[in-house]
């Protein structure tokens, strides 16, 4: 029972990590970017090739696999996603689905359809109990990791310039650049940031949620949950709202395997109902 | 201001109501052509009918979209239930086409009134999420009672009764084309009737600018309920008509591609004016027809391509240049989605 708790929350880390990028973009950029998962499957695909193909260390490549996707990210932002800022919402459906298409065709054609392994380091593959709960030493790495980084994260977007910066241009980007900040530059960084999230979610992701070309589309309804159902006006938000998803998804498939789906794709819908602007999300905030 | 006199305004305004529903020469030729398609195109019978299947399913989608201003991503739910419904109806009880149609039609309605108040608040990201949800958990409740729906291998010997009474659905698929654009063609001049109407006119008011729509006293979640349950009922009569034209249904029809592929369709052809979905239905289907020739399995990616290009350039530049293309009044040419 606790080891599925315990799975549940690495779980829920994981989609954390891979969705926070989401929340910033969804939730303060207001841009409905349903080809995050992309992004994702990059730093996934990247990391099977190094580790798998090229003998790097998976140590060495979950960095490296930030960076990609960063760099992806770094180069898409200003050239596709900035021009669409303006547009309504679909638009930026119709435009990240078109990205997400592409993505997956051009991963299906060049490493086949089938689903990739990553080889984990022999020190993470093994077991332990603690007080008779099973625990996997790679979850706990990933909760130890994920928890890292939520904490960097909420420090960055709350203590720092950069934060506030962030902030100011999110709430009104006229009375921003005014101010003498560079919208553009902040959004530039902090979509790239995203990006470089969702890749290293992928790369420690492999593992647990599988890789194959068709990973955008299966984990876009799960990041999209984490953000709405999460609500954007705090990193704490997505970070329940992930907990509390992968707790249920991990559970459901455990105990009812089949309805599992059924049960969270409801709960989502009821939730969206009573607070259709998230679970944790101030009155009247963004 | 001064510009214009008083009393033009309102006789400009009933003139307006009274040209929207005449049949323009343009159309007439339309729907011509598509007859003729039947004699002329005989073996492409099949790729036809899916063609106005399509059709059917964009015009649906545009009701809402195009209209109401929803944007759904889970149209899917509809189609998915009226071809589930219509399969089960000719497999279980009758097997007369046009009964099943109506009883699709009904199941497919009654889900989306069920549903419509899941769509009449919240903003954009919401409506995506809701509407992508339910056709998410039917998806996931075929698959669990595949004992009704044979699951993953989808529900096979539906053996469909002569239309009628007397036209047996034939192997080349030639029926079953008539069949649809016959269809087809009667929905959509229901449909332009009510887009042309009062009630679609306070449709488009209530797309445009809901607060000033409601200011002015036009109930917009009475009209949005009434209109998204109209678009479930023609998407169930759509997936009706692929289920007994094939004589199968599988958890494909629930599938998010489809949802997807029809946005797609609408996009393609123009959002917000109902000879959008049969254009994109027609251009996306020989598209399809094409790129799969060069190869089969990458065709997505080319798709997807399309779309991105379609957003960069422009849908609104498109649009007009396919209308300049288009004689006729400029008004059946709606403006643009603002969501």
């Amino acid at each position: 029972m606790l080891t599925i708790l315990f799975d549940g929350v690495a779980y829920g880390m994981l989609l954390f990590l891979l969705a926070s990028g989401l929340a910033v973009t969804l939730g303060l950029m207001n841009f409905v970017n349903l080809a995050h998962g992309a992004f994702a499957m990059a730093g996934g695909y990247l990391t099977a090739v190094l580790s798998n193909r090229m003998g790097v260390p998976f140590l060495v490549c979950l960095p490296l696999a930030f960076l990609f996707s960063a760099a992806l990210g770094a180069v898409l932002e200003p050239t596709l996603y900035r021009r669409l800022y303006q547009h309504p919402h679909l638009d930026q459906v119709l435009f990240s689905i078109g990205l997400v298409f592409m993505s997956v065709a051009a991963v299906d054609y060049f490493f086949g359809s089938t689903q990739q392994f990553v080889r984990i380091p022999g020190f993470l593959r093994q077991r332990f109990e603690i007080a008779g709960v099973g625990i996997g030493a790679y979850r706990l790495f990933i909760i130890v990791v994920c928890g890292v980084l939520a904490l960097v994260l909420q420090t960055v977007l709350t203590r720092t310039r950069f934060g506030s910066r962030l902030r100011a241009a999110v709430d009104d980007p006229r009375v921003a650049s005014g101010l003498g900040i560079d919208v553009n530059k902040i959004f530039l960084v902090t979509f790239a940031f995203g990006s470089g999230l969702a890749g290293l979610g992928g790369a420690l992701g492999a593992e647990i949620l599988g890789l194959d070309p068709t990973f955008p589309l299966k984990f876009m309804i799960y990041f999209l949950i984490v953000v709405a159902v999460g609500g954007t006006t705090t990193i704490t938000g997505p970070l329940l709202a992930s907990l509390l998803l992968g707790i249920a998804d991990v559970t459901g498939k455990y105990y009812v395997p089949k309805l599992g789906a059924f049960i969270i794709y409801s709960v989502m819908i009821a939730i969206l109902m009573v607070r259709p602007q998230g679970l944790f999300a101030r009155a009247g905030g963004r | 201001m001064t510009e214009v006199p008083i009393g033009t305004a309102p006789a400009s305004l009933s003139q307006a109501f009274a040209r929207g529903p005449r049949v323009r020469a343009w159309e007439m030729a339309i729907w011509i052509v598509a007859l003729l398609a039947w004699f002329v195109l005989p073996r492409q019978a099949p790729m036809l009918n899916q063609m106005a299947i399509l059709a059917l399913f964009a015009v649906s989608l545009d009701l809402i979209l195009g209209y109401a201003g929803i944007v759904s991503l889970g149209h899917a739910a509809f189609f998915g239930t009226g071809a589930y419904v219509a399969a089960l109806f000719a497999k279980h009880w009758v097997p007369d086409p046009l009964a099943g149609l109506a009883v699709a039609a009904v199941a497919a309605a009654l889900l989306g009134l069920a549903t419509s108040v899941l769509v009449l608040r919240g903003s954009d990201l919401t409506r995506l999420m809701v509407t992508l949800g339910v056709a998410l958990i039917l998806y996931e409740l075929a698959n669990r009672f595949d004992g009704v729906t044979g699951g993953a291998d989808g529900l096979q010997g539906v053996v469909m009764g002569p239309l009628l009474g007397i036209f047996a659905f034939d192997m080349g698929g030639r029926v079953a084309f008539l069949y649809s654009l016959s269809v087809l063609a009667v929905l959509f001049f229901i449909a332009r009737r009510i887009v042309h109407s009062p009630f679609g006119y306070g449709l488009q008011a209530i797309r445009d600018n809901p607060r000033r729509a409601t200011a002015i006293g036009i109930s917009s979640h009475v009209r949005l309920a009434a209109v998204y349950t109209l678009a479930a009922a023609y998407a169930g009569v759509a997936g009706a008509l692929l289920a007994q034209t094939t004589g199968f249904a599988s958890l494909d029809v629930y599938d998010f591609h489809r949802s997807a592929d029809v946005l797609l369709v609408l996009v393609i052809g123009g959002v917000g004016w109902l000879y959008g979905g049969l254009i994109g239905a027609i251009l996306f289907t020989l598209m399809h027809d094409v790129f799969s020739g060069i190869t089969p399995q990458y065709w997505q990616f080319w798709i997807g391509l399309l779309l991105i290009v379609l957003v960069l350039v422009g849908r609104e530049r498109i649009g007009r240049l396919v209308r300049r293309l288009v004689p006729g009044p400029r008004q059946s040419a709606g403006p643009e989605v603002r969501p």
